[in-house]
């Protein structure tokens, strides 16, 4: 019961989304539109920002906050022009040699035919394997829900940190209690949610995360300037290694991902 | 499957009913025709080894990682049994088979995912065997043909199968900044987390006619949009209008245009 606990407080309504980190953590923000393909997918808001003196790169999934916003935001649900800006961001990072921070928020990517026409998978798959190309640090915060392969898109990172309320998972529990049990009843999503493993605490076991992030919503300007300061000391961390190494740093982090058994190898 | 049963599949005289036009094949017409349904033209689902026979040179295939099989971390309900129910019904330690072969006398690295095996949903297991794939195949300059099918990430497996398309996408993207061809054939069906990573990132993507290949499930697009979906909604044909794969082919000439697209990039 628990992980469906965590499961409502990460989709609760009040919930601070990814606009209100960047007003808080960055200076001089300067957003960015569009995909230069299609069109500007508000799902996903990014730019330009200080952290501390430093120029980064932002992008963050952005839910909205009230009918109107949700509507135009499409609840935080990108479509693969969504994710298409964002990479045209983050190789524009890569360019000038910024960091990259990634705020991640998404019950998952927008399933609707529309998204599958312009080629949704195609577009998380290339955001992904770009990703993990990228010679500029990338560090992903998941703020609220990690849904998925809609939220990896943004978080092929090189450390990724998480709230102690939020989640991050394979399927939606809802998905995977309809899948299991056939229907999915409050009791099934919550038994669901538990043996998903979605929450922060769990990430962490994996490795999944590196570390969890205490939540403050009640003074949330103090809250986010410890994210400031914890997001600075990584970047300062990664920015003492070059290029190739953050690659390899980043390769190995995922690379380690894998629970098996191996004939003739030694018990993990 | 009983006495009078395994007497008929191996005579080649069972009966195999076609789920598209329910006509009736006998095994010994299936393997002649490649598996395709002599009356409607459907390709049927292949096994891993099936397919290897029909794409790879004569006796070139030599397989590679085996040993690595699946383990109950989280406990998740159902999912030993569901392992042990597969790894009986297909004979195969998990839901891709890897190794290097020759189609057409072109040498390459091979991966090919079986339907037949929990829908190929990609837990550890098919992670880190296509992960080893890719490592092994840039260490040894050596092309990708891939053969793709799954029904996503393998939920049993939690966030450690979504980690599975990161490190997967990792191992293809240093293939290819190797200067190495990846070459993706998209085969009935190829779903989920497996399209929205490795499947979409070939440098060239060809697809089996028909073949189901898609992101979000139909049912929950239709959920989603509150409409109807065309019919060819998400099929190898939709792609192809949508410009998400280069070209569709028959499986009969499959074999062929694979080695003719090898031997460009040998």
């Amino acid at each position: 019961m628990v992980s469906y606990e965590k499961l409502k407080t990460a989709r609760k309504n009040g919930r601070p989304t990814g606009g209100a980190y960047i007003e808080n953590i960055f200076d001089q923000v300067i957003e960015l539109h569009g995909d230069r393909r299609f069109g500007d997918d508000l799902a996903i808001y990014g730019g330009l920002a200080y952290l501390d003196k430093r120029p980064v790169t932002f992008l963050a999934m952005e839910k909205g906050v009230d009918l109107p916003s949700r509507l135009a935001r499409n609840f935080g649900c990108p479509k693969p022009e969504g994710y298409r800006k964002a990479l045209r961001l983050m190789k524009q990072a890569e360019k000038f040699h910024r960091p990259v921070i990634c705020f991640v928020d998404t019950l998952g990517a927008y399933p609707g035919a529309d998204a599958e026409e312009r080629g949704q998978g195609q577009a998380i798959a290339e955001s992904i394997m770009e990703m993990m190309g990228l010679h500029t640090p990338v560090i992903s915060v998941v703020i609220g829900e990690g849904g998925s392969g809609g939220a990896l898109a943004l978080a092929a990172a090189n450390k990724v940190f998480i709230l102690e309320n939020a989640v991050y998972s394979v399927i939606s529990p809802e998905g995977c209690a309809s899948i299991l049990w056939k229907e999915s009843t409050q009791e099934n999503v919550a038994k669901a949610a538990d043996c998903l493993h979605i929450t922060a605490d769990d990430m962490k076991n994996f490795g999944v995360a590196e570390a969890v992030i205490p939540e403050n919503f009640e003074d949330f300007p103090k809250m986010c300037s410890g994210i400031r300061k914890m997001l600075s000391d990584t970047i300062d961390e990664l920015s003492a290694l070059s290029e190739d190494q953050i690659l390899e740093q980043r390769y190995d982090r995922f690379r380690k991902f894998g629970i098996f058994d191996e004939k003739g190898a030694k018990k993990k | 499957m009983g006495f009078m049963d395994m007497i008929q599949k191996i005579s080649g005289s069972a009966k195999i009913t076609c789920k598209k036009c329910e006509y009736e094949a006998t095994e010994y017409e299936l393997v002649k025709n490649s598996y395709i349904c002599p009356n409607c033209g459907f390709a049927y689902r292949l096994s891993g080894h099936d397919r290897i026979s029909l794409m790879c040179d004569k006796r070139s295939f030599s397989e590679l990682f085996t040993g690595l099989t699946s383990k109950n971390f989280l406990d998740f309900p159902n999912y030993q049994e569901k392992l042990d129910k597969a790894r009986t019904s297909t004979g195969e330690e998990d839901a891709v088979i890897c190794g290097t072969a020759k189609i057409g006398g072109k040498s390459c690295a091979i991966f090919v995912m079986d339907s037949k095996f929990m829908m190929a949903s990609m837990g550890s297991v098919v992670g880190e065997k296509i992960t080893r794939l890719f490592e092994y195949a840039t260490e040894n300059k050596l092309a990708v043909v891939g053969f793709t099918a799954s029904g996503g990430a393998r939920m049993q497996e939690g966030i450690i199968s979504l980690m599975q398309m990161a490190k997967v996408s990792g191992a293809v993207k240093n293939h290819s900044n190797a200067g190495l061809l990846y070459l993706t054939i998209l085969t009935d069906p190829t779903t989920g987390g497996v399209t929205a990573s490795f499947a979409m990132q070939g440098d060239i993507i060809l697809a089996e006619p028909k073949a189901l290949v898609g992101f979000a499930g139909r049912r929950v697009v239709e959920q989603t949009t509150k409409s109807q979906l065309p019919d060819n909604f998400q099929s190898a044909e939709f792609l192809l209008e949508h410009g998400f794969v280069d070209a569709i082919v028959p499986r009969p000439e499959l074999k062929e245009k694979i080695a003719q697209i090898l031997a460009m990039h040998a």
